[in-house]
């Protein structure tokens, strides 16, 4: 039983970082029709660079601090989202108006420039990854299940950043545009939305939190390497699928159920045989429900 | 198809410059007795390897020039021919066949990878070149044909020196392995553990398993630590090695880790921290071991290169090119057959790295050495394990002689000859002592330096 729980907890919080990089597929999904795969490699780069900043600015990446750590976020959350927004306009900008295949040909194209560019510049070697003041094994114990600060502090981040999210979206005069372009951006643009900064601000959202994602998984398993996105990225447009692509709800709730199955499945299974149950729990789900888990027809989409 | 067509061209060429020598050469072939024997050297001098080439490069100069201070053997000089392959298998292949056929090297020394040995290997085969690999430890190498030798220990000796390091140092019989299933070395060494921690009356509480590259090892982590092991062992490759430490001390598993040479990297620590110190694994050499060989090789190497300390690949190196001449000396004449012998006859050459005899798959039969992670990643030198059967330097005793090892089961060394100091065997080095006692004493409550992480 307390085994169960742990395994929970770990589950619970390996989910709540896909759900936070699956935000960044919906969204984008949500508002363009498209599949952002480069979105993987965003968040490799806000780790890469938390790396870089924080062996920077706190000399020893062994002495991190609460305030450093809060700059290093924000910084790799600007360039992030610098590059967020540079990919969308000299990308995928230019090819709005052509067939969704060529889009989605040059965000594949996009994701293996990030990849192996970072080899080139980082090198393909691991490093070990500490902004956060921190240890995961700094924890503590709840009814013989250990939690540590760090399992805290990434479910924690998360839920903030998606409360966030929804009231920028549901609330807030940039998300009634998003919510519009998604609709239906001909008519969205007609009712004077300005479609090209809506969907600037898309990417430029999705990355921030891709950043912080990256930051928090650097965090808990403390290695970065130029090829980090791929999976993850992965897992998490698995995740944006499972629970409705185009819908904010699903794509954490999506995460969450990957990051579960995942931990399951590695304890009472095997763990060669995690990531083919994770994907088979996937392809069963948009059998009996092709939308995915909360993506009804009518749903709101962004 | 354009793979196909480089690797007929890189055979063309070959042949090409084989026949260009074959002419030129010929006169130089029958040459007089006090010509110079020609050793050819492949390694990665070059590339993401470099390290590698350029070590064992060190060590086989500095044997070579010992054995040319001294009078050379038979009274011929060595000279030895380096190529660099780049760190690619198909140069390491190329770079054979140019120094077999177009230098008519007499013996070939390399290559540091498995993998590009196993490239070279078949080259010198054919053409009957004996071909020693100072640090190949793959069991396919020698395998190739009976003009390969090694002059290391193979992958699965180390699962039987970790066995027998914590059955009988740490004095464990309950242990957990976790193994990479997509890494055949890993897969190994674990499986000959498994066994050899049994056979000595301990018990595997719990196998579980990763694929390299894998960041979350928690679920595993945690069904280990449910079956209470009191040392967890995992022949990984260190970035592994390492997030897996600071996720075992994560889910509250505080037990010393065990594993193998893979772990010898300062990529180690660096991702590990902390949480490996008080960790043990198996290598091939020490700069600490107290062992005066050993200490004497340290002073020459660090005379010869500035003061550079020799890692374990130059150490081997040294071995290999020493373990070479000195078959050389010993053979009847300088033609690869009879270099061939008396490599095959090789019985306990005094290798820095350790006696060093052939078995007859022509792989080393040497002792290991155990580290220990210390604070701040330092590694202590823990205590040395020999072969199974396999005295210290006790020249009478054949290595891996029969099914009935004499008297040494249960003692790593039971008798330490004169010359060699008795302290890395029989007491382990101070560090190495307390963690030991440490492991062994608070098995119960499973932890070494318990208290550190959990509970706060």
């Amino acid at each position: 039983m307390v085994d169960l729980l742990q395994h929970l907890v770990h589950g619970v919080s390996l989910g709540a970082i896909y759900a936070l990089i699956a935000l960044g597929y919906t969204m984008v999904y949500g508002v363009l029709q498209l599949i952002n795969f480069a979105h993987g490699d965003v968040f490799m780069l806000g780790a890469m660079m938390g790396w870089y900043a924080s062996s920077r600015w706190t000399q020893e990446a062994a002495h991190p601090s609460w305030a450093g750590a809060v700059a290093v976020t924000l910084l790799c959350m600007a360039i992030c989202g610098t590059t967020g927004f540079l990919i969308e306009r000299f990308g995928y900008r230019p090819l709005r108006g052509s067939p969704k295949l060529n889009s989605l040909i040059t965000a594949i194209g996009f994701s293996f420039l990030l990849e192996y560019g970072g080899q080139f510049v980082f090198g393909p070697n691991p490093r070990a990854f500490g902004a956060l003041p921190v240890d995961p094994g700094d924890q503590f114990r709840v009814l013989g299940v250990s939690i540590s600060y760090i399992d805290l502090i990434c479910v924690g981040v998360s839920v903030g950043l998606m409360v966030l999210l929804n009231r920028i979206i549901y609330h807030s005069r940039i998300g009634t545009a998003m919510r519009a372009v998604s609709w239906n951006p001909p008519v969205a643009a007609l009712m004077g939305v300005n479609v090209d900064k809506v969907i600037s601000f898309t990417f430029v959202l999705g990355s921030v939190l891709a950043a912080v994602a990256g930051i928090l998984y650097a965090s808990a398993y403390r290695k970065v390497e130029p090829l980090m996105g791929l999976m993850p990225g992965l897992k998490a447009f698995v995740s944006a699928v499972l629970g409705g692509i185009g819908n904010v709800h699903g794509a954490m709730l999506g995460g969450l159920i990957l990051g579960l199955a995942e931990q399951l499945v590695s304890s009472y299974v095997s763990s060669q045989w995690k990531d083919a149950i994770a994907f088979a729990i996937l392809i069963l789900i948009l059998l009996v429900k092709p939308s995915g888990l909360l993506g009804k027809g009518s749903a709101e989409k962004v | 198809m354009r793979r196909m067509s480089a690797k007929f061209l890189i055979c063309l060429l070959a042949v090409a410059l084989g026949c260009k020598k074959e002419q030129e050469g010929g006169g130089n072939v029958s040459g007089t007795d006090t010509a110079v024997i020609k050793v050819g050297e492949v390694g990665s001098m070059t590339g993401t390897e470099a390290t590698f080439g350029i070590s064992s490069h060190n060590g086989i100069q500095l044997a070579t020039d010992e054995v040319n201070a001294a009078g050379g053997i038979k009274g011929r000089k060595i000279q030895v021919l380096a190529l660099d392959d780049q760190g690619k298998p198909e140069e390491a292949a190329t770079a054979a066949t140019r120094l077999i056929s177009s230098e008519h090297v007499t013996a070939l020394l390399g290559e540091v990878a498995s993998t590009r040995s196993l490239f070279m290997a078949p080259k010198a085969q054919a053409a009957k070149t004996p071909m020693v690999s100072p640090s190949s430890t793959n069991e396919k190498v020698t395998a190739v044909g009976d003009y390969i030798f090694r002059a290391c220990f193979i992958d699965p000796f180390q699962g039987y020196v970790m066995a027998k390091f914590a059955t009988d140092t740490l004095k464990l019989n309950k242990a957990a392995i976790l193994r990479d299933v997509r890494n055949d070395y890993s897969v190994g060494l674990a499986k000959v553990f498994n066994d050899n921690f049994t056979k000595m009356g301990g018990q595997i509480v719990e196998n579980q398993s990763y694929s390299s590259g894998d960041v979350d090892f928690k679920a595993q982590l945690t069904n280990i630590k449910a079956a209470k092991p009191q040392a967890l062992y995992v022949p990984g490759y260190y970035t592994d090695v390492g997030l897996v430490a600071r996720q075992a001390r994560e889910v509250g598993l505080t037990v010393p880790m065990l594993g193998g040479d893979g772990w010898d990297s300062e990529k180690l620590y660096e991702i590990g921290g902390a949480a490996l110190e008080g960790s043990f694994f198996s290598n091939h050499y020490s700069v600490d071991d107290p062992s005066p060989r050993i200490q004497e090789f340290v002073a020459k190497f660090k005379k010869a290169y500035g003061g550079q300390v020799p890692d374990s690949l130059a150490a081997q190196a040294y071995d290999a090119a020493g373990m070479l001449y000195d078959a050389m000396k010993r053979a009847k004449d300088i033609t690869g057959p009879s270099i061939r012998e008396a490599l095959a006859q090789t019985k306990d050459y005094k290798g820095v790295t350790g006696d060093i005899t052939m078995d007859d798959k022509r792989n080393a039969s040497k002792p290991a050495v155990v580290l220990r992670v210390g604070k701040g990643g330092k590694y202590e030198f823990s205590g040395r394990i020999l072969p199974e059967g396999m005295k210290e330097t006790n020249p009478a005793e054949t290595p891996r002689a029969g099914p009935e090892p004499k008297k040494t089961e249960g003692n790593t060394a039971p008798n330490p000859a004169p010359g060699m100091t008795p302290t890395p065997t029989q007491a382990p080095a101070p560090g190495a002592t307390t963690s030991a006692q440490n492991a062994a004493n608070t098995g119960q409550r499973q932890g070494v330096p318990a208290g550190e992480h959990s509970k706060k």
